[in-house]
């Protein structure tokens, strides 16, 4: 529900102009709302397929409610199939290793209820979707969750109200509502907000739980919520300002963003590289290349050189998972691609069985596919390492996010002429010069990377690169 | 998007105007707006006998039933504006603002709040101080209703509908129904608070001065191109 003026808390869905299943275009109006001696149409964020409807014609509900999803793939199939095929899925410059995206990817679950922007207005919105006044305010506060949450509710008859909520003012999260399925009827009858008749004669070396207490989550619990789940901060609207759902793959990558930010102990090192020698055989090769049909560029010459040297770095390569070190197999190499909107890391498998042209090649196909969308969900899963190449818009260095399940992702900056010193290897004489050159950063987990091994690192590949082969 | 006092309001006479016929004009200049074919536009018309419900209404408002209405020769029609019932009818100034909002006066109220206060100025040029009620939108003297106001938003921030002040108005045909689904508050009309009558083409001066005013119009300009020649431009919106 957008923000249609600054004393406008609520309105009124009076008609839907599209059904789900239906294409929409952007800024196609969707559905109309009233308000106050006004109606209005309500246009379409994106171009897609209408996908779920949340609330239905007569009701009312606070600005910020979502009220409908648009699968901008235009798909009308159903999100969460959506969500696991066709969607390549998030990426950012540290982008979800594909692996999580699928594993994280059906939940529109913070997206849901964007909270009115007051307090005054929530108050008086509430009493207004309840005009029997039957429930308590606590109650309506768990009811409004997530459509994931309220999905499996329905799917397993529960009334969301009975389930005790940990989430945000008491919410039910998609945990809560699991954990509460998994629980047998007797147990959930004996949850502390359900009060119930104590079991009959607690042993005496074991004191029943304080009766009014929620049980306290479980540290396992918790750090599982620590590194699965996220909840944006909500916002005040402004009266100049349109309110709309975030899209998948922004809402997938801005939890991943948060979730990688908290795992990762972060660290960035940096470091010159001169591109003379690549530039040199760029130029000479450049005709040969374009008859095998390859436009090889110098990101084609950053992933090779990866790929050659990531072998001897088995840390940059590897992953910690719980109290242990994985040291992957293979050498796959995620590439972040700006969709702009959005952005997507598809992988290159195997990289390391991949010569300089075979890399340049993948790349622009990968690249292509991933703007069309056509990318298969194996190929934006597994990598290993990440390149992501802030440079191509000029910038100077960047300070990637690691993307989870991998320990490192290497931005490279701009290339550029910049008048350096040089030392004459043989006559030890200085003298100035012109050369090409950019500065590479690299984003490592310090739990795993030690500040030294980033030093090499980066030390062999600044060494492939400047003297590459002519 | 130019600032409003580099935006001109063009103010078009249409004189009397079918309700059918006006919904019709409106909706296509809305396209044109939001084409940016047309510059704001404010539609001055007056419509024979009518009954219109907006989306809030129903019939539980329509006082007489509606085989009456017909026989009456009161046309009925469901309109997608808000508010509830009201009627049109001879003597009546109905203003029909097609604007584009954007970018700065995104804000539904605050295009009520608008379009009273241009209605209260207006009237003030005849000596009548008219005011708003907090409790319901629309144009009062003396706790009587002058002016009804009723709007529709269209996609892209573009409004139609609009005002409907009672000037000359045969008052006896509210008795159709209860005004905005308002019980026991009384209509009025200008020539009954001035006890004198009002040429309708000097309130339309008033009202599109007014309109410059509250909007911050750079000019405004006005035409009397009669419906029908606009209607033969409806392929484009040249000319409208």
């Amino acid at each position: 529900m957008p923000q249609m003026g600054e004393s406008i808390a609520e309105g009124t869905v009076s008609k839907w102009l599209k059904q789900v299943g239906d294409a929409v275009e952007r800024d196609e109006p969707i559905l109309e709302i009233s308000t106050d001696k006004v109606d209005a149409e309500i246009p379409s964020p994106s171009a897609g397929a209408l996908v779920e409807v949340l609330v239905a014609e007569g009701e009312t509900v606070e600005v910020g409610t979502i009220v409908a999803f648009i699968d901008p793939n235009g798909s009308s199939d159903d999100r969460a199939q959506a969500a696991v095929s066709d969607d390549p899925a998030p990426a950012g410059s540290s982008s979800p290793s594909a692996e999580e995206s699928a594993q994280t990817a059906p939940p529109p679950a913070n997206t849901e209820v964007a909270e009115p922007s007051s307090g005054a207005t929530s108050g008086a919105a509430a009493t207004d979707d309840d005009p029997d006044c039957t429930t308590t305010t606590e109650e309506r506060l768990r009811a409004r969750s997530t459509p994931v949450v309220r999905r499996i509710a329905a799917e397993a008859g529960i009334e969301i109200a009975e389930v005790p909520g940990t989430g945000h003012g008491g919410r039910v999260t998609k945990q809560d509502i699991l954990a509460h399925i998994e629980k047998t009827p007797a147990e959930r009858v004996a949850d502390p907000l359900q009060p119930a008749p104590q079991p009959s004669a607690p042993t005496p070396s074991a004191p029943a739980p304080p009766p009014a207490a929620r049980p306290a989550p479980s540290g396992d619990d918790l750090w599982d919520r620590f590194s699965t789940e996220v909840e944006h901060p909500v916002f005040p609207v402004r009266a100049e300002d349109t309110v709309e759902a975030m899209d998948k793959v922004r809402r997938l990558t801005a939890e991943h963003m948060i979730l990688a930010k908290r795992v990762h102990a972060h660290v960035h090192s940096v470091v010159e590289i001169d591109f003379t020698s690549v530039d040199t055989v760029r130029r000479e090769m450049k005709e040969q290349w374009a008859k095998r049909g390859a436009r090889v560029s110098y990101t084609a010459f950053v992933a090779w050189a990866c790929s050659r040297i990531l072998r001897d770095f088995p840390t940059v390569n590897g992953v910690i998972s719980g109290d242990s070190v994985i040291h992957r197999g293979a050498v796959n190499l995620g590439m972040a691609v700006d969709l702009n909107p959005g952005l997507i890391v598809p992988v290159i498998h195997d990289a390391d069985d991949l010569g300089l042209v075979g890399l340049a090649k993948k790349i622009v196909d990968l690249a292509t596919r991933a703007k069309s969308r056509q990318l298969s969900p194996g190929e934006i899963q597994g990598a290993t390492f990440t390149i992501t190449n802030p440079g191509v818009l000029g910038t100077m260095v960047g300070m990637p996010v690691i993307p989870k399940g991998t320990s490192a992702i290497l931005g490279t900056g701009t290339i550029e002429k910049r008048v350096v010193a040089l030392t004459d290897p043989v006559t030890g004489g200085d003298s100035v010069a012109i050369r090409k050159r950019s500065y590479f950063s690299l984003g490592y987990d310090h739990r795993l990377v030690d500040g030294a091994d980033s030093a090499r690192f980066l030390s062999v590949l600044k060494e492939v690169l400047e003297d590459f082969p002519q | 998007m130019r600032a409003w006092r580099d935006r001109a309001l063009s103010v078009l006479h249409l004189g009397e105007v079918g309700y059918p016929e006006a919904l019709e004009l409106q909706a296509r200049l809305v396209g044109c707006r939001r084409r940016g074919e047309v510059p704001d536009t404010l539609l001055l018309l007056q419509h024979p006998h009518v009954v219109t419900i907006g989306s809030a209404g129903g019939d539980r408002h329509l006082l007489l039933p509606r085989r009456e209405l017909a026989e009456r020769g009161i046309g009925l029609f469901e309109t997608g504006r808000g508010g509830d019932v009201t009627y049109h009818g001879p003597g009546q100034v109905v203003g029909y603002p097609i604007l584009d909002l954007k970018p700065d006066r995104r804000d539904l109220h605050a295009y009520l709040r608008s379009l009273e206060a241009v209605l209260i100025d207006a009237l003030a040029t005849f000596g009548i101080t008219a005011d708003r009620d907090e409790t319901a939108t629309g144009v009062w003297v003396e706790s009587a209703k002058v002016a009804a106001i009723g709007i529709r938003v269209s996609s892209g921030w573009i409004t139609s509908h609009g005002f409907a002040l009672n000037v000359a108005t045969d008052l006896s045909y509210f008795g159709a129904i209860v005004p905005c689904g308002l019980q026991g508050r009384p209509v009025t009309s200008v020539e009954r608070i001035l006890g004198r009558e009002v040429a309708p083409a000097a309130l339309h001066r008033a009202i599109a001065a007014a309109m410059v005013r509250e909007f911050g119009y750079g000019r405004a300009e006005s035409d009397e191109v009669p419906l029908e020649c606009r209607q033969g431009a409806s392929a484009s919106c040249k000319g409208s």
